[in-house]
């Protein structure tokens, strides 16, 4: 209790010092009163008195100390001290100053902004209740896309009733493209993106709307009303944040359409499921309507109960699968989701890996890169730091002379490499924010959870955590170098050529090799990320995306009673060929198509046709499935052997396909065809092999990336959309001029023909592929943008090291050039030293990324983690640059006059 | 005339504390001079060092303090012993009294046990 009290009045002493001093003053002024009083009463002189009274108080300054001593906090004083000493001698030196803390707050910067996406992404929970709970559930992946990692309605309903794992088991419908959503508000209708969800979807993630309610079984019944839940983003763009909105109907898809909520800004479809997309609003999938007979079309989602571990859910699963049907109508489809390669055909995993799994490498390797630049700028400093040692020894000698112990010159430099990094960690606070804030706002970037981004109390926590550490890490080494020193040699060396400078200057170089391998093994990365990014752009993606576009277009081909739905294709081709018609006679389109599906946007499958006569061996991967029209192919520009679909393949005509090289390759593989070409030959996907389901292969086109551009492309089947119904159509051009100057007049032709055709967006091909690219673009670019930053660093730290020996050396130097040295010859010197630092240092650090290359190599692309090529250069440029921040000093020095250097010392 | 005996560590906060507790309210000086007189002189008392003794021991609340004025009419701080002053008095007065107790008794040990 009265170590309490006294903890307290200690740090009330310090706080309220100067008044505690004012009044120790008076009151020992009084007691000096007091004493002259008493023997002055005694007889003695005033004089006498006084001097009696002195004495037997002893030195008032000693009492004035103990008092401090007792009553404050003597540490906390001499930090204040300290504090106040570092802030005069950075400010006396502003040179060394700014470039310290810029040089800090660089590379704090980047390693707050770097810590923050790596929160985002895989270290903070996912922003749901309980996330941990949460599972994704989908089979191993295959060639066959979405089609292949969704499950039928019939076996969702089977899954969620069988399992006993789970709270609750909900899905998404996987195949809703994007501006699927037509929303009637005054003359052109607008469109949106929109997704269908199990009723169940926000209870099992446990998403609050922010107004208004979720949806409730009910909604997802046959014949229920209409209703939708709006996200915030589209609320407030869309509707101006209308309070008012819940209840009000909207003419959607043709449909009178109530809004029943509206979520909140924290919940984020497209961010969590559909990374770099924008999802406008949420509606209920109907389960028991029409999507019953579509397959498979659910993307499964569970919450565990709680107790319940990952093990026993997967266990659980693999008991549940052979009961689950792909249609109840169909017995013998039953039991076909258990039947799966190695592993089962349903399994559970954390939502957050399947979100955030694939990206863990990347991160690693781009926080081992910012953590890279922060050991470069530490060396950096401490390499300023000696190099300000040196020139502050007598200083430091004279203090210790003077009584400094060892302890205190040493927290005395200390405090000043932490005053640095402070300053060093606000700015690159602001730094981070400023990137996080950018960051955040890079919709088009296909990570997930990137809109999640920001600076939050762990980034900040780590933000004192780096900036402590980094302040001990640059400012022991030259604290204890300088603090160690001899008193008698420190205050004798006068300058040039004595045993304490040339120590601190192997300190230095060796801080400087450091550096060079550092930045080496960061170059070599950034290049092998280049040099696969470099590869991927160059992949053949069997379409060239340059010169084209495509626009979502509206189109009614209902047509009432039509039992056999001749009449409803009928209606379908004219209205397509009537809309290819007319947008091809706008001047600057050479060819235009339809397709439902574009390649790297969503894709499904049909089942698997297989040569007619030929048995299909079990658990073959089935083709995606796209439905085009004439013209597409030349859109796109795609290559074709063979002949493409005319206008004339219509409904009553043999049922014509394209297939692409590798499908065709591997059908071939398993029939007997003449010279093993697919062309011409017949394939059937219907087990009774109804020659009415015959399917005659017209054509055989190259391989598309469907899924991704790094990958290897899938098998891909064509069916024309005058036989096949498409799910929604796409009209791709292409053109002679850029596509986006073409984009209005395409519109306005559209509009002209159907004035339903919503204000859709008019997006270049290549947009696509580059939303693909994103992420592999993001983390080249962010490696590369900091093994520059090491170049730099390292540049600087060679600049400061020879610049400093040369002007240490300068009367040595002088007497050699009076001696006969020429310019040339002082020129070569330093420039060789220069070069001897960063040679070791390349060879250093090109060791070490041999052996550390194996690290990145699964985030390369047709590249070789031990790239010749990449090595040779990012070698030659570090030294290049080397010899550029050695040659500035060198040149300084072939210009000393020896006069004047000799006549200096 | 012997030399001056050396305080003990901590034996001045007890001695201010006893006084204190003796005397009633007293200001630094007095306290200073009363250590003094009472000692007959023995102790080597700077009396600048008591003031760090009486800040410790009002921060510990064994102590407290006001201005007011001495009966000479000068200006001074006095000191007054708290409630839980004279516990902690008690207390030390007490360990202090064994302590010398047992002091007493080793040097009457060494005494009859000395062989020469």
């Amino acid at each position: 209790m009265s170590q309490l009290l006294r903890s307290l009045g200690r740090l009330r002493a310090f706080l309220f010092r100067d008044r505690r001093d004012s009044e120790l003053d008076a009151e020992l002024a009084a007691h000096i009163d007091l004493a002259v009083d008493e023997l002055v009463e005694r007889g003695l002189s005033l004089a006498e008195a006084r001097r009696q009274a002195m004495i037997r108080f002893g030195g008032i300054q000693q009492a004035k100390e103990h008092h401090r001593e007792a009553r404050g906090l003597m540490s906390l004083d001499i930090l204040l001290q300290d504090l106040k000493y570092t802030l005069r001698t950075l400010g006396r030196d502003p040179g060394f100053t700014t470039v310290a803390v810029l040089i800090l707050a660089l590379a704090i910067g980047a390693n707050i902004a770097v810590f923050s996406v790596v929160n985002a992404l895989m270290l903070r929970p996912l922003p749901f209740p309980n996330s941990q709970q949460l599972l994704w559930i989908a089979p191993p992946p295959t060639k066959c896309g979405q089609s292949c990692a969704t499950y039928s309605t019939d076996a969702y309903d089977e899954f969620r009733v069988g399992s006993r794992s789970y709270q609750d088991v909900t899905g998404y419908f996987a195949f809703s493209g994007p501006d699927n959503l037509s929303l009637k508000l005054g003359s052109a209708p607008i469109t949106a993106t929109g997704i269908d969800v199990i009723a169940n979807f926000f209870q099992v993630l446990g998403v609050q709307p922010a107004i208004g309610r979720t949806f409730t079984a009910d909604d997802g019944r046959n014949g229920a009303p209409p209703v939708i839940l709006l996200s915030d983003a589209w609320w407030r763009r869309q509707f101006n944040a209308d309070p008012g909105i819940v209840g009000k109907t909207y003419d959607i898809n043709g449909q009178q359409t109530t809004v029943i909520g509206v979520l909140p800004a924290s919940f984020d479809f497209g961010a969590v499921f559909a990374p770099g997309t924008k999802v406008d609003a949420i509606t209920p999938l109907n389960l028991y309507g029409p999507p019953r007979d579509w397959g498979n079309i659910i993307t499964m989602l569970g919450r565990l109960k709680p107790g319940i571990s990952l093990a026993q859910a997967r266990e659980d699963a693999d008991r549940v699968a052979p009961s689950m049907c792909w249609n109840n109508k169909y017995p013998q489809s039953c039991g076909s989701y258990a039947k799966h390669k190695d592993t089962g055909g349903v399994v559970p995993v954390p939502l957050k890996d399947y979100i955030g799994g694939q990206l863990r490498q990347s991160l690693v390797v781009l926080w081992s890169a910012v953590g890279a630049i922060l050991l470069i700028a530490c060396v950096n400093l401490s390499n300023l730091l000696l190099a300000r040692a040196a020139a502050r020894s007598k200083e430091f000698a004279m203090r210790g002379a003077l009584g400094a112990s060892r302890g205190r010159i040493v927290r005395q430099l200390l405090t000043e490499s932490l005053v640095l990094s402070a300053a060093g960690a606000t700015f690159g606070l602001l730094l981070a924010l400023t990137l996080v804030q950018w960051l955040a706002h890079q919709g088009a970037i296909a990570l997930p959870l990137l809109g999640t981004l920001r600076i939050d109390g762990d980034a900040l926590a780590w933000t004192v955590l780096i900036a402590a550490a980094s302040a001990i890490l640059f400012g022991l080494v030259p604290g204890l170098r300088m603090a160690g020193g001899n008193l008698h040699e420190t205050l004798k060396d006068t300058s040039a050529g004595s045993g304490q400078s040339r120590k601190h200057e192997r300190t230095r170089s060796i801080l400087v090799v450091t550096e060079v391998a550092l930045a080496c093994m960061l170059l070599v990365g950034a290049g092998l990320l280049l040099r696969s990014f470099l590869h991927v752009l160059d992949v053949d993606l069997g379409f060239q995306p340059e010169h084209a576009a495509a626009v979502k277009v509206a189109y009614d081909d209902n047509v009432p009673g039509d039992k056999t739905g001749d009449l409803t294709r009928q209606k379908r081709t004219a209205i397509f060929q009537q809309i290819l018609t007319r947008v091809g006679t706008i001047p600057g389109i050479e060819a235009a198509g339809f397709v439902d599906f574009l390649p790297l946007s969503g894709n499904r499958a049909w089942g698997t046709p297989f040569p007619k006569g030929v048995k299909a061996p079990d658990n073959v991967d089935s083709p995606l499935v796209y439905v085009v029209t004439p013209g597409y192919r030349q859109a796109m520009g795609m290559r074709l052997r063979g002949r493409d679909f005319a206008w004339s393949d219509g409904p009553h005509s043999e049922n014509a396909v394209m297939i692409n090289e590798s499908f065709a390759r591997f059908l071939a593989n398993h029939a007997h065809w003449p010279k093993n070409d697919a062309i011409g030959q017949t394939i059937t996907s219907d087990p009774k092999n109804d020659p009415k389901n015959d399917l005659h292969v017209i054509g055989v086109v190259d391989d598309v990336h469907e899924e991704n551009v790094d990958g290897e492309a899938g098998w891909q089947i064509y069916y024309p959309a005058t036989q096949a119904s498409p799910t929604a159509a796409e009209l791709v051009v292409r053109t002679t001029l850029p596509p986006a100057t073409l984009g209005t007049s395409v519109i306005r032709t559209l509009r002209d023909l159907n004035p339903q055709q919503p204000l859709a967006e008019f997006r270049p091909i290549q947009s696509l592929v580059d939303h693909a690219n994103s992420p592999r673009r993001f983390f080249m670019l962010l490696v590369a943008a900091f093994a520059g930053l090491g170049l730099l660093l390292a540049a600087l730290g060679i600049y400061g090291v020879i610049s400093y020996s040369v002007t240490r050396q300068t009367s040595e130097i002088g007497i050699r050039m009076a001696l006969g040295a020429s310019a040339g010859i002082v020129q070569r010197q330093i420039l060789v030293s220069t070069l001897r630092l960063a040679l070791v240092g390349v060879v250093i650090g090109a060791v070490a990324s041999l052996a550390t290359a194996r690290l990145i190599a699964s985030l390369l692309f047709a590249t070789s983690p031990w790239d010749s090529v990449t090595y040779i250069v990012m070698a030659i440029a570090l030294i290049g640059v080397a010899a550029l921040s050695g040659y500035i000093p060198a040149r300084r020095a072939s210009r000393i006059n020896p006069l004047v250097a000799l006549r200096a010392s | 005339m012997s030399p001056k005996l050396d305080l003990l560590q901590g034996t001045l906060d007890l001695m201010v504390l006893q006084t204190l507790a003796a005397m009633g309210s007293l200001h630094g000086y007095g306290i200073a001079r009363r250590i003094e007189q009472v000692s007959g002189n023995q102790v080597l008392l700077n009396q600048g060092t008591i003031y760090a003794s009486l800040v410790r021991l009002e921060q510990s609340g064994l102590i407290s303090s006001a201005w007011g004025v001495s009966a000479n009419n000068r200006k001074a701080r006095f000191y007054s012993i708290t409630k839980s002053g004279r516990r902690q008095l008690a207390t030390e007065a007490h360990d202090w009294e064994r302590l010398t107790g047992v002091m007493d008794r080793v040097f009457a040990m060494t005494k009859r046990e000395d062989p020469a």
